[in-house]
């Protein structure tokens, strides 16, 4: 290990930037071009989506919570899925990450004063809005909204079976999407190859700004596949093509696979970003460097590249994919997956941990997480897979997986919020969010399983009584209440912040990236002062000269060697009196 | 430049592996079909960007002991704020609206595209560097 011969003892000065008199208000919201703007427009639309959708998810959880419910007709229930599933994925969990939350913190994470092109960000947010609200416009047309499932299988989404303006909304809102998130993907990887401070190499990049790299590659790959596949779909819909109709020659199956080859890698899109929150949150919390930096950029490679080759395990029984082939990637999934496991344990490992809020979403997301990721591995093989496909076992698998996700979206939220708005989230607000929400996930979801292995096919809007479905349908219905009231907390909690402020400070969680060193919020083009960047953790070494800092570009030999390792820094960097607490900020130090 | 074209020659030859196995264990041409576009996805600019990193001098960013005076200078154009891109995604929206419902919102989504169009060319005239 080598210690830097000498460390700058002050910032070094960087030209400062004119402070930018913009307009505010509505007139803000409409003509800003600033990254933050833009990342807090995003998060705010994206969350206003995750309440309609989980409005409706509430809406299936009554229709299910009795045997043959006539709550909701059975047109209606498949709006409801229909619905729920697309905002969820296209328009929440998806926009939440890389156009709101990445938006935001990346550029501050490599020291660049915006995205790359801060136009192109302000129109992919409109497209975003605009594509959203055409996708929500379906319930006031005379027909109805998309009910063909957010997959929108062919030939169930041929005009014939699903005709009306719902469903083509449904389509060019989806196009409009499309290119939105395209341009965040090409925004993302530009500012992240072109913009970076000096002395921020790759390799010292905070792994969140690493899988938003990778998320934006795998957005290139995955969206134009989509995008072109809705066209065709329209052509099929308006102008006779029968692309994916049998009586015109065409093969519906291509529709499944154009889909799914981006529905795959979508997953992972979602995805990415949360495993970047929660390798830097439990970073942080547990006052230690990543365990195996290297190894997670690498695992997040070979994740993203895999689940771009296994597009076809979603269709194991239509009958006409290469099963081995899909079986065997899938499967290979779980190594690099693994490898991330094994690194976020060994990060908490002899770590001094502090269990605040967005460290608690974390390990939440850790164990939902594994749930998901082992009941996945199950189905990538295709006898179990031809047993519970299309059963609630497969929805139990991906909600897991999901609900995992939005943890990880909390534990961002919780995170960054202070740096967002210069106001901490109360921890007490926020723990009981916490507990509701993983307790809740584990009630509602839980029982699915079991539902899908007695052998309840999913979409169906009544059961009979005599089936047997009852009791657990009960309980999951319950949990959704749960998940209510946690969602529920979570925006008492943003109130509460807002009505009585606790201020922030620039740096209340004791953080190692360069977010943490500008003023929270941020000014206009986000520093006014960078520290020099001499490692993966330049804002913690600048906060903490009495430690070592190590060599750039060299393993650090964390936990491993105590002797060697931050296992002994660690010891002495304790303090016995706690960390700071809101209240005892003292922005001066 | 040099970890940035690696990352996605990378994705050229890990693609290009895959299709190719695909090609010839499933001889099937929808998936075959798009693994090829990721391999040149991934593969053109990365070929580009590692030709470039052999002919460029380092940048501050890829110097690990690079100071922050060695990136001194203009970073880039930042426009402060604009009203263009809404105006074009308007437009847009009206004219993906013209597909579901008839012609006549298309008037109106092109009217405001063009006129987003006009308006990012001047205003990008009078853009300040940061």
């Amino acid at each position: 290990m080598t210690l830097l011969a000498e460390r700058p003892a002050v910032f070094d000065g960087s030209p400062a930037h004119e402070h930018e008199a913009g307009p505010s208000g509505f007139l803000k919201w409409i003509t800003s071009t600033d990254h933050k703007v833009i990342g807090k427009n995003y998060t705010v639309t994206a969350l206003i989506f995750f309440l309609m959708a989980g409005a409706m998810a509430l809406l299936i959880r009554a229709q299910l919570a009795s045997p043959d419910s006539t709550l909701l007709s059975q047109h209606t229930y498949n709006e409801m899925f229909t619905m729920h599933g697309s905002l969820m994925i296209y328009l929440f969990v998806g926009p939440v990450s890389f156009g709101g939350l990445a938006n935001y913190i990346v550029p501050l994470q490599i020291g660049a004063p915006d995205m790359a092109f801060p136009r192109l960000n302000a129109l992919s947010y409109w497209l975003y809005l605009g594509g959203g609200s055409l996708m929500m416009m379906g319930f006031l047309t005379t027909g109805s909204a998309a009910d063909f499932g957010w997959v929108a299988y062919a030939p169930l989404s041929n005009s014939i079976n699903t005709p009306g303006a719902g469903p083509d909304l449904w389509i060019v809102a989806l196009i409009l999407t499309g290119f939105s998130a395209i341009f965040t993907g090409v925004n993302l990887v530009t500012t992240i190859y072109y913009l970076r401070a000096p002395g921020m190499t790759m390799f010292r990049m905070p792994i969140f700004t690493w899988n938003m790299l990778v998320t934006g590659i795998l957005i290139l790959i995955a969206f134009p596949v989509f995008t072109s596949a809705l066209v065709l779909l329209w052509c099929d819909r308006h102008l006779g093509a029968h692309i994916f109709e049998v009586s015109g020659g065409g093969v519906p199956v291509l529709w499944q696979d154009l889909f799914w080859f981006f529905g795959h890698p979508e997953v992972y899109i979602l995805a990415l970003p949360f495993f970047g929150i929660v390798t830097d949150v439990i970073a942080v919390f547990s006052r230690k460097p990543i365990f195996g930096y290297r190894g997670m950029v690498f695992a997040t490679i070979s994740i993203a590249a895999l689940s771009t080759s296994v597009w076809a395990h979603h269709m194991f029984t239509t009958g006409v994919v290469l099963l081995p082939f899909f079986s065997l990637m899938s499967y290979l999934i779980a190594v690099p997956t693994g490898i991330k496991f094994f690194n976020w344990i060994g990060t908490m490992w002899r770590g001094s941990v502090k269990f605040d809020t967005p460290m608690l979403f974390c390990v939440g997301f850790l164990v939902t997480f594994l749930v998901g990721g082992v009941s996945g591995i199950l189905l990538a093989s295709p006898p179990i897979d031809f047993a519970t496909h299309d059963t609630y076992f497969v929805v139990a698998h991906f909600h897991s997986v999901v609900m995992a996700l939005v943890m990880g979206a909390f534990a961002g939220f919780f995170y960054w919020y202070p740096k967002m708005t210069g106001r901490m989230l109360r921890e007490g607000l926020g723990k009981a969010t916490f507990w509701l929400m993983f307790i809740g996930t584990n009630v509602t979801f839980d029982p699915q399983y079991l539902l899908g292995l007695k052998g309840m096919p999913r979409r169906i809007a009544e059961y009979a009584a005599s089936d047997g479905f009852t009791t657990l349908n009960r309980i999951s219905s319950a949990g959704a209440v749960l998940l209510f009231l946690a969602v529920l907390l979570f925006l008492v909690n943003v109130f509460v912040s807002w009505w009585k402020p606790i201020p922030a400070g620039d740096n209340p969680w004791d953080a190692s990236s360069l977010e943490w060193a500008t003023t929270s919020p941020p000014p206009h083009h986000n520093f006014l002062r960078i520290p020099p960047i001499r490692s993966q953790r330049p804002v913690w070494d600048y906060n903490h000269p009495e430690d070592r800092i190590l060599e750039h570009a060299k393993p650090r030999p964390v936990g491993l060697v105590a002797s060697a390792g931050t296992g002994t820094v660690l010891l002495e960097d304790v303090r016995l009196d706690g960390p700071d607490t809101p209240e005892t900020w003292d922005p001066d130090r | 430049m040099r970890v940035e074209s690696f990352v996605l020659l990378f994705v050229g030859f890990f693609f290009g592996l895959v299709g190719a196995v695909y090609w010839l264990w499933s001889h099937e041409d929808a998936g075959s079909i798009m693994l090829l576009g990721t391999f040149l996805l991934g593969g053109v600019p990365g070929l580009y960007y590692f030709w470039w990193s052999r002919r460029m001098s380092p940048r501050p960013s890829d110097n690990p002991d690079a100071s922050l005076e060695d990136g001194a200078g203009a970073v880039g154009a930042f426009p402060g704020s604009s009203v263009w891109p809404f105006v074009l995604g308007l437009g847009a929206t009206f004219v993906a609206l013209a597909f579901v419902f008839g012609a006549w919102t298309l008037a109106v989504g092109l009217f405001l595209a063009v006129a987003a169009l006009v308006g990012v060319v001047y205003e990008s005239r009078r853009g300040g560097l940061v």
